[in-house]
């Protein structure tokens, strides 16, 4: 039924362990992902771009959300005391998680001591990054993922590849293919004849869901942002699943991140204009729900609130990398990023996919794996991402700040503690070149030397290159190496003078 | 943790307060100056756009209107929120089921329909929000049930935008922003309709006589 | 006026008739530009794969090298914005580390007088169109770097406009990244080469003869993916469009130059 748990903190369960390159190498192979992924990144980058060119204030009101996550991450420790005030208050219970393990530990003795075995969920971020459902398995209990595509990953045993569409790359005839496939073993069947039209298959998830949702105990949710002032937690959606699973069942337990914080109950204003266009490129979602601890007589009896750390105060530490911490999950990146669309979700080998991922995921984690080390090279920095970014993240900013991180190594904060890290194995020949590079370019007679060494020797250049050249000469012709130098040209034509 | 978070954020100089940390707030709080009618007319027309079915009259029509929407959908029973207006259902021949806690999801599984009133509704993204307050009742009544019924009091509910709606709304309550019927766009990222919430939502406006 | 040209390594090395074309274009104009040889490389390939305390001394070069200079003009979009954007981050992380203010005192010379050669051309000298002519098809490609770090926003297009004899053609999906991304096209050989074979693709449906960019690294991905699949659309530098004329064309526009030395 689920993939075995490999148990590491703050790693996706099963993803792929292997070096972005490698993996993206396999994945930009396959037709059908690159086809099915083309066709829904450009569908939603258009209506993007139509939603946000609605509102002409959208620069003051992404400059807003900005300096409101600043504000927020600069003072997070006021806010989160002010925070776990608010939701006690209100009649919540708060628990602090510092990693992966104790956030699942913490969960699942939560549904333990309510005595069932089955609990429903709301599409989470946080609960996949720490790789709940592995854990409450192991413990005997099953969780149910309820928003659409997180169904259509489940069901297929698959992985989510990317934030919002965690099942994007899958399209409608594979979907009905698993669907009439798998939802037998797990409750009701697919409905005979099931075709492949999103209505129908989005009709067979409400009757086969619909009979969990009336029985379910134990809702397990993530939130989107959480009030300090109000102890207010909000959930974004527009299946209504998220809604069945906040207010039906009599246990609550949202698992957040430490950064999900917004101040006030003000700021909420800035953040609901900001991430539906951003996000499903709405005016609105259909579906927000805000609840604050438990209402009388309406929804849960219980609700646990855990606040999870899992490297987001390493995070924190790190003055540009920080930013990250902005993050409101809309996946605009994703659906404009270039590298992205060819390479697929997976290769990024965590909940978090696409740009976002390549600088979430070395911070959350460290850059001491090979995967990790990988993913700040994992674009071309052309900046789309940060063009859309809802909160200006400077994703390229950060991504060439982690590289430096890798190459140069230096000082850190992990798990809480400072440490300084060695350079990244595997980079000994590109450090050797770099430096010969900045040699050579900090003297330009060697500079001089060297280009007129290649024009003299021009007409025996191969077309293909040996060693790591090869993977530019595999695809792409190499330029020609000029007779002469501009340098020499302009000495030889105008005269050389003030040579140093 | 917060040991931690305070050794992340040494950089920051201890008596930096949060205020000191500068927000500012140039962004628009409405997206245009609209009469009344410009307002409501622009809260019919997203609606729309998102797939309600939006219904438009006085308040002496209101019953009929109701009765009218709940015998087309051949709803035979509706839930009913303890403080709704009585005259609202006057006309209606369905069976009543008053909302009260002792309900099961599986008997509001059972009932054909829901109506309610609504706290605030925001012209510029369409939306209604509902606060659990008396004519709106648990959240799980407008949830369960497949068709929805929602009137709203132009004169006393419709905003223009999200922050002047935000003002009005009091976070102590649970709230539900709704904007159209449930709708997913997990396969192939693009929108479908209708997915667990009630797959059909009919908002009623409701214009006093003077406003026509 | 003080103009120098900030080649760029790649030109000088590969390119040198870009170099020669922005040189023609500028006298043309009546522009007299010089060519520091002290100038190397930006220090971009460095800096972009992590390597920031390699990327230093050619900082500091760049600054002492154009220093007398009121302008420094670069047919290169990325290596402008390499300065303008992080050339003040690397003098600001030196400062942080508490190695002293040299560099930030010498991104502070260089970014205010770096332009990029269509920048320069409308901002500062007021002209669209440069006398011109062209008589070929041509489809722009906006690079990254220029379009979203600069801003060069229709600068580039409304120079081409008015190129006699050109004609444009619209390129779709123009903003989308050709996959060069400097050390990114060997690092990740595979989406790098699936990102240029999409551009490759768009700029073949346009049946253009000539595809233009204000960046030769990006059109050595661009070109050489063409080439490999035996496309007949080239790549040309907008400094080389923008230097023909009637009387010299390309070809004799850098005969014109190499044999008028001064």
């Amino acid at each position: 039924m689920s993939r075995t748990y490999l148990g590491m903190p703050g790693s996706h369960p099963a993803a792929s362990r292997a070096p972005f390159p490698e993996a993206a190498a396999a994945s930009t192979q396959d037709a059908q992902l690159r086809g099915n992924l083309r066709h829904a990144t450009h569908t939603i980058r258009a209506k993007r771009a139509k939603a946000v060119a609605e509102l002409d204030d959208w620069g003051a009101l992404r400059a807003a959300g900005a300096a409101i996550k600043d504000r927020t991450l600069r003072h997070l420790d006021h806010y989160l005391e002010r925070l776990e005030e608010s939701v006690t208050r209100a009649g919540g219970t708060v628990h602090w998680a510092v990693d992966a393990a104790e956030a699942n530990r913490i969960v699942t003795r939560l549904v333990q001591d309510t005595g069932e075995r089955e609990v429903v969920k709301v599409k989470s971020m946080a609960t996949q990054e720490i790789g709940l459902n592995e854990a409450l398995a192991e413990a005997g209990i099953s969780a149910y993922e309820t928003d659409l595509a997180e169904l259509i990953v489940q069901l297929g045993d698959d992985l989510p590849s990317h934030i919002l569409v965690p099942a994007i790359h899958r399209n409608r005839g594979e979907i009905r293919d698993i669907f009439r496939e798998r939802m037998a073993a797990w409750g009701r069947p697919a409905p005979d004849g099931l075709g492949d039209e999103p209505r129908e298959l989005a009709e067979a998830a409400r009757l086969h869901l619909r009979e969990k949702f009336l029985s379910a105990k134990v809702g397990i949710s993530g939130a989107n942002f959480m009030v300090a002032d109000t102890g207010t937690l909000v959930v974004v959606e527009s299946e209504g699943n998220g809604r069945m699973c906040l207010t039906l069942p009599e246990t609550l337990i949202s698992v957040v991140g430490i950064e999900k914080i917004v101040p006030t109950w003000q700021d909420l204003e800035v953040f609901l204009q900001l991430l539906p266009r951003s996000s499903t490129a709405e005016r609105m979602n259909p579906y927000t729900s805000t609840w604050t601890g438990t209402a009388d007589g309406d929804g849960p009896r219980d609700f646990h609130l855990v606040l999870l750390d899992n490297g987001r105060t390493d995070t924190l530490a790190d003055r540009v990398g920080r930013q990250a911490l902005r993050c409101i999950r809309c996946s605009a990146c994703l659906n404009v990023c270039p590298v992205y669309e060819r390479a697929g979700g997976h290769a990024y080998g965590s909940a978090y996919p696409g740009p976002i991922g390549a600088i979430l995921t070395p911070q959350l984690r460290g850059v001491g794996g090979s995967l990790e080390a990988s993913l700040p090279y994992a674009s071309s920095l052309c900046g789309a991402c940060y063009e859309v970014c809802p909160v200006a993240i400077d994703i390229p900013e950060v991504l060439i700040h982690l590289r430096e991180r890798v190459v140069e190594g230096g000082e850190v904060t992990l798990r809480g503690s400072k440490a300084v890290i060695k350079p990244a194995k595997g980079h000994a020949a590109e450090r050797a070149a770099m430096r010969a590079a900045r040699w050579a370019l900090d003297h330009p007679g060697a500079l001089r030397g060297g280009q007129r060494l290649a024009a003299r020797t021009r007409r025996f250049h191969p077309k293909r290159l040996p060693g790591p050249g090869r993977a530019w000469t595999d695809t792409r012709e190499l330029p020609e190496v000029p007779a002469e130098s501009f340098r020499d040209w302009w000495a030889r034509t105008r005269g050389e003078r003030g040579e140093k | 943790m917060l040991g931690r978070v305070r050794r992340a954020l040494a950089d920051v100089p201890r008596d930096e307060r949060p205020q000191d940390q500068p927000v500012a707030r140039d962004y628009r709080r409405t997206h245009g100056d609209r009469t009344h009618a410009e307002r409501v007319g622009l809260l019919a027309e997203n609606l729309a756009d998102y797939r309600a079915d939006v219904h438009r009259c006085g308040p002496a029509e209101l019953p009929a209107l109701i009765a009218r929407l709940l015998a087309e959908r051949g709803a035979r029973s509706v839930v009913v929120p303890a403080g709704l207006p009585p005259e609202w259902l006057a006309e209606a021949d369905v069976e009543r089921l008053p909302d009260a806690a002792e309900n099961t999801a599986r008997d509001l599984d059972a009932v054909d329909s829901v109506v309610t009133g609504c706290a605030v509704a925001i012209a510029e993204t369409g939306t209604i929000v509902l606060d659990a307050g008396p004519d709106q009742g648990r959240r799980r009544i407008t949830l369960v049930p497949d068709h929805h019924i929602c009137v709203v009091r132009a004169r006393d509910h419709v905003v223009d935008s999200v922050v002047q709606g935000l003002e009005r709304l009091d976070p102590a309550h649970p709230l539900t922003w709704i904007s159209g019927p449930s709708a997913t766009s997990d396969i192939e990222l693009d929108r479908v309709e209708g997915v667990h919430g009630p797959r059909t939502l009919e908002v009623i406006i409701v214009e006093d006589a003077a406003e026509g | 006026m003080r103009v120098a040209l900030f080649v760029t390594c790649v030109n000088d090395t590969l390119y040198p008739h870009t170099g020669q074309a922005v040189v023609a274009l500028l006298e043309r104009l009546g522009v007299e530009v010089d060519f520091p040889p002290a100038q190397t490389c930006c220090g971009q390939p460095q800096f972009n794969t992590g390597y920031r305390h390699e990327t230093e001394p050619l900082v500091r070069r760049y600054a002492a090298a154009f220093r007398e200079y009121d302008y420094v003009v670069t047919p290169s979009g990325s290596c402008a914005a390499m300065v303008r954007d992080n050339y003040p981050r690397i003098g600001a992380k030196a400062s942080a580390e508490g190695r002293g203010e040299e560099l930030t005192e010498a991104a502070a010379s260089a970014v205010p007088k770096t332009y990029e050669l269509t920048e320069f051309l409308l901002d500062v000298l007021g002209v669209t169109d440069v006398g011109a002519y062209y008589p070929h098809t041509v489809t722009y490609h906006p690079t990254c770097h220029g379009l979203r770090m600069l801003g060069l926003g229709d600068r580039p297009r409304r120079l081409l406009e008015h190129v006699r004899g050109i004609e444009l053609r619209e390129l779709a999906g123009a903003d989308e990244c050709c996959g060069f991304g400097g050390t990114f096209a060997v690092k990740n050989a595979a989406v790098s080469a699936a990102m240029g074979a999409d551009k490759a693709r768009a700029i073949a449906d346009t049946g253009a003869e000539t595809i233009c960019a204000v960046d030769n690294s990006c059109l050595m991905h661009i070109g050489g993916t063409l080439a490999r699949q035996g496309a007949a659309a080239r790549p040309v530098h907008i400094a080389e469009i923008l230097a023909a004329t009637e009387d010299a064309p390309p070809s004799a526009a850098r005969a014109a130059v190499e044999g008028s030395p001064r």
